[in-house]
């Protein structure tokens, strides 16, 4: 029934539209006027309406901004990206600076300029001056932005392994995320698809020294201000590993092991307190890789030393739990 | 030259050899296929304002694969989503919008009477129509039509068992593209040898207009980049069917464990997007060389800094090699190539930057007369500086950590690549439409359009940037598993607002151009007083386009306003007057 309504509905549209150019062509007949010449008052309207409509881009603009701005990501929670966060604010600052002087001189040039049959265009074909003013302008804009760009980028991708950090593989599959730690030895040990079974679901190698002490989670503890090396494998097909509140992403691609190193500074209760009860850490898949992409999750926790200590004493390590349960 | 034999039906209006002809069989095309990708757009942007309502546009969709009791499931979702970018992207982006106006305007404007192989360009079409029947038949496949993203990057797209779309209808998809890419060489060598050799007497390379500039080096681009994209579908074709390892490694699907070792999916992704990141300029180029003539004309000034204008282009297309890594910060690639990547990519920016000014230039002190032609074009320069800018934060490899995938992403390109060459798109139809059917677009209906898409399209892309700074990654059925997501429900059913909308608005064109194909006023022989020589062709439509000589050119493409002139623009077989310098 709807389907015959909207059909209805179209049509009857079709017709008016239909009616209304008649009528407008009929009417210019009369007037002795092409319909379709563009008059100098339709340069009128159309001027002042770029004037109206531009601006009032402008203001929806600025009105998204004010009314938005609490929806978007709180501060980093990771060393690297509070740097990242400080080359957004200024790259941000910089193109919306830009952004609000060249939309108001379009739309204000579109009133000032619109035409009149009287006028005459001032002919300007080019200016060597102003050319090149305008393009070494952009030029060191951009040049500093690279290199602070690139600082940015060398310090969030150094992956230094020193004693302290904590290493971790996150796994992907479709469509979940498993987390497999290293252990006392801070090594993980081997692993090879072709070892996955039962419930060995990594595939992890046990003939391997390093592999029994070995710990598996469905979620990821990290400790506050301690460095981090996440090492990615994926079971399928490409996933992404995506944390945003630590300004993390790693593509996890089937073949080859990727890597991240951060450093959390702030713990899930203190992110709870000006977040909200309900806040968790959460990392999320980015890259398009099924049915369930959209429901790929793992909780990311960051606490303190004591807290991880007695959570990591709690869990099996591999050695134990994949012989007690073979 | 020969003569002309008189046409039948089938010759004039199917098999045609005419240029003409062949531009607004690719345009009609492109359009059918625009309104396709469109209501698949609305269908997906329902779903994602009210997940799991399903909507009545939806169940208007044909194919089998939709007809289950299911409703818009996420692999329905994908699917559309998929779709929706590979239609846009090459249907009516590239082939609609280049295919249409390389072919009416580059014969018309360097003084040919038809392309260099009235055949070919033929056959060009006639693959890409091929190409079209096949991807449309990819959606009554009984596992449905491609699904893995437009991108179809491997294992998801190689595998069966990971998405059903990997099934026949990636079979088809791949298939339509090998198709597509064919056609697309046999116009872009055409048009290269076109313009390198047909150009009438007098026109040099200076004195072209910018439109045909930006055709040229687009159809370079192609010609350069499609063969990369052929090879790399042959050999994810090979993958699929044939049991090689090129992209495929260490996979374990369904719980088994596939014999491929030694591939890798990263080597997919260069090759990709060695075409890919082209692609974004094969597409937005043209439009830009449009809208230099478009805002030139309708200033009534000549555009400013032509020599500048041809240069940036120049430059941009060589960038637009050598900057596709920018799709793969996050694909664990040597760091320090991603340092070099950010580094060419924001030198693109300058070029674009220069452009821009340029254009402001062109206005200033112009004697602006607002055709709907004009109001797009404007439009496309509004579009490239909103979502130019938003490219400096993602082409920086640091900032596109977090923004990489995200919403800010689907933003940014809908509205430097999308809005920019869409607009540049009807920009050209409405400017050209009385040299295609003789005959005037209604200009009221022209400027209801203009203005409900221009808002319509800001109230759609802009906010998608905001989802995209909270962490919302594209492609997801529905946000509703994250509750960090949960107070994003308000952007999106304005976006989805803004869409219906901005989706009802284009039946004032669609109406405007197909009455006025048969009832609209009729054209005069210039009717914008455009100084390029396809206003010196006859109204009527013939074959060989000039009925006697060939136009002989004296002048750029750009004297309007020029001081000392009687009118305010100078047709360019004008000759120069005694002591004339040219501009």
């Amino acid at each position: 029934m709807t389907n015959i309504l909207i059909v209805v509905v179209v049509i009857l549209l079709l017709a008016t539209l239909v009616q209304i150019v008649r009528v407008s062509e009929l009417l210019s007949d009369i007037k002795n006027k092409d319909v379709n010449e563009v008059t100098d008052k339709d340069n009128n309207t159309q001027g002042i309406l770029f004037l109206i409509v531009g601006f009032g881009f402008l203001i929806f603009v600025v009105w998204q901004m004010v009314t938005w701005n609490h929806l978007l990501l709180p501060p980093a929670s990771s060393v690297h990206g509070a740097q990242i966060d400080t080359l957004m604010k200024i790259s941000m600052g910089l193109i919306l600076i830009v952004f609000f002087v060249l939309s108001p001189i379009l739309f204000y040039f579109l009133y000032k300029y619109r035409g009149k049959k009287s006028n005459k265009a001032y002919f300007f074909s080019h200016n060597n001056k102003l050319e090149v003013v305008w393009t070494i302008v952009p030029t060191i804009i951009l040049t500093s932005l690279i290199i602070f760009g690139l600082k940015t980028w060398d310090k969030s991708m150094n992956v230094d392994v020193s004693e302290s950090t904590t290493i971790i593989e996150v796994y992907a599959q479709q469509f979940n995320w498993n987390a497999r730690y290293s252990g006392q030895d801070n090594t993980l040990g081997k692993a090879n698809f072709r070892l996955v079974k039962g419930s060995n679901i990594l595939g992890v190698d046990m003939l391997d020294a390093s592999s029994a002490d070995d710990k598996m989670s469905r979620e990821v503890h990290l400790v506050i201000d301690k460095p981090v090396l996440l090492k990615f494998r994926s079971q399928d097909v490409i996933h992404s590993a995506f944390l945003p509140h630590f300004r993390v992403q790693m593509n996890c691609v089937p073949g080859m092991t990727t890597q991240f190193g951060f450093t959390p500074t702030k713990t899930t209760a203190q992110m709870k307190e000006t977040e909200g009860d309900d806040f968790e850490y959460i990392l999320l898949c980015n890259k398009i890789c099924g049915a369930s992409h959209y429901n790929m999750q793992m909780k990311f926790i960051v606490e303190t030393q004591e807290e991880y200590d007695v959570w990591l004493d709690s869990q099996e390590n591999l050695e134990s739990k994949l012989l007690t349960q073979k | 030259m020969s003569e002309h034999h008189k046409e039948s039906f089938i010759t004039k209006y199917v098999f045609t050899m005419d240029h003409k002809m062949i531009a607004k069989q690719f345009l009609i095309t492109g359009m059918f296929m625009g309104v396709v990708g469109m209501l698949m757009s609305a269908i997906f942007r329902v779903q994602l304002a009210n997940p799991g309502e399903s909507s009545i546009l939806y169940s208007l969709l044909p194919g089998a694969w939709l007809n289950d009791a299911g409703g818009l499931n996420p692999d329905k979702y994908l699917a559309l989503v998929t779709m929706h970018g590979t239609i846009l992207v090459f249907w009516v982006l590239t082939a609609g919008l280049s295919g249409t106006f390389a072919n009416f305007l580059i014969p018309l404007q360097i003084g040919a009477r038809d392309m260099a192989s009235g055949f070919l360009n033929m056959l060009s079409y006639w693959f890409f129509f091929i190409a079209t029947v096949v991807l449309l038949s990819s959606l009554f496949v009984e596992t449905g039509p491609a699904s893995g993203g437009w991108t179809i990057y491997p294992p998801l797209s190689a595998l069966p068992q990971a998405i059903p779309g990997s099934g026949t209808g990636m079979t088809l998809w791949l298939i339509s593209i090998t198709l597509f890419v064919v056609g697309s060489l046999l116009g872009g060598l055409n048009y290269i040898v076109t313009i390198l050799n047909l150009r009438t007497i007098g026109m040099t390379m200076q004195r072209l207009p910018l439109t045909i500039w930006a055709l040229l080096i687009t159809a370079i681009l192609g010609v350069l980049s499609f063969p990369v994209l052929l090879s790399c579908g042959l050999l994810l074709i090979f993958d699929r069917s044939f049991g090689t390892s090129f992209y495929l490694s260490d996979i374990i699907i369904n719980g088994e464990a596939l014999h491929n070792e030694g591939g890798s999916p990263i080597l997919f992704e260069h090759l990709f997007w060695f075409l890919g990141h082209p692609e974004v300029y094969i597409i937005l180029l043209p439009a830009l060389g449009i809208v230099s003539e478009v805002i030139a004309v309708n200033s009534r000034k000549p555009i400013f800094g032509y020599k500048a204008m041809v240069g940036a282009l120049l430059l941009i297309a060589f960038l637009s090699f050598i900057v596709w890594g920018h799709h793969m910060f996050m694909t664990g690639m040597n760091p320090f190539l991603g340092s070099v990547f950010t580094f060419t990519t924001l030198l693109i920016a300058i070029p674009s930057a220069v452009k821009v000014f340029n254009y402001l230039a062109t206005l200033w002190r112009g004697n602006i007369r607002f055709t709907p032609a004009m109001l797009f074009a404007i439009g496309t320069v509004s579009a490239f500086i909103t979502g130019g800018l938003t490219g400096i934060i993602l082409g920086d490899s640091a900032l596109d950590i977090n923004v990489h995938d995200t919403y800010f992403v689907v933003g940014h390109f809908h509205i430097v690549m999308g809005l920019s060459a869409i607009y540049g798109m009807f920009a050209g139809v409405y400017h050209w439409f009385p040299k295609m059917y003789g005959r005037m677009m209604n200009k009221n209906l022209g400027y209801i359009h203009f203005w409900g898409t221009f808002i319509c399209a800001y109230g759609v892309f802009f906010p998608m940037h905001f989802l995209g700074l909270a962490g919302l990654p594209r492609r997801y059925y529905s946000n509703s598993a994250f509750p960090m997501f949960d107070g994003l429900s308000d952007i999106n059913e304005l976006i989805t607002f803004f869409a219906l909308a901005g989706a009802i608005v284009q039946v004032f064109f669609l109406f405007n151009f197909f009455y006025s194909i048969f009832k609209g006023t009729k054209s005069s022989q210039n009717p914008w007083k455009s100084n390029t020589l396809e206003w010196t062709t006859p109204v009527e439509r013939i074959h060989g386009n000039w009925p006697g000589e060939l136009p002989v050119v004296t002048r750029w493409a750009y004297d309007y306003s020029k001081p000392g002139a009687e009118e305010d623009f100078i047709l360019q077989t004008e000759p120069l007057k005694e002591g004339e310098i040219e501009h």
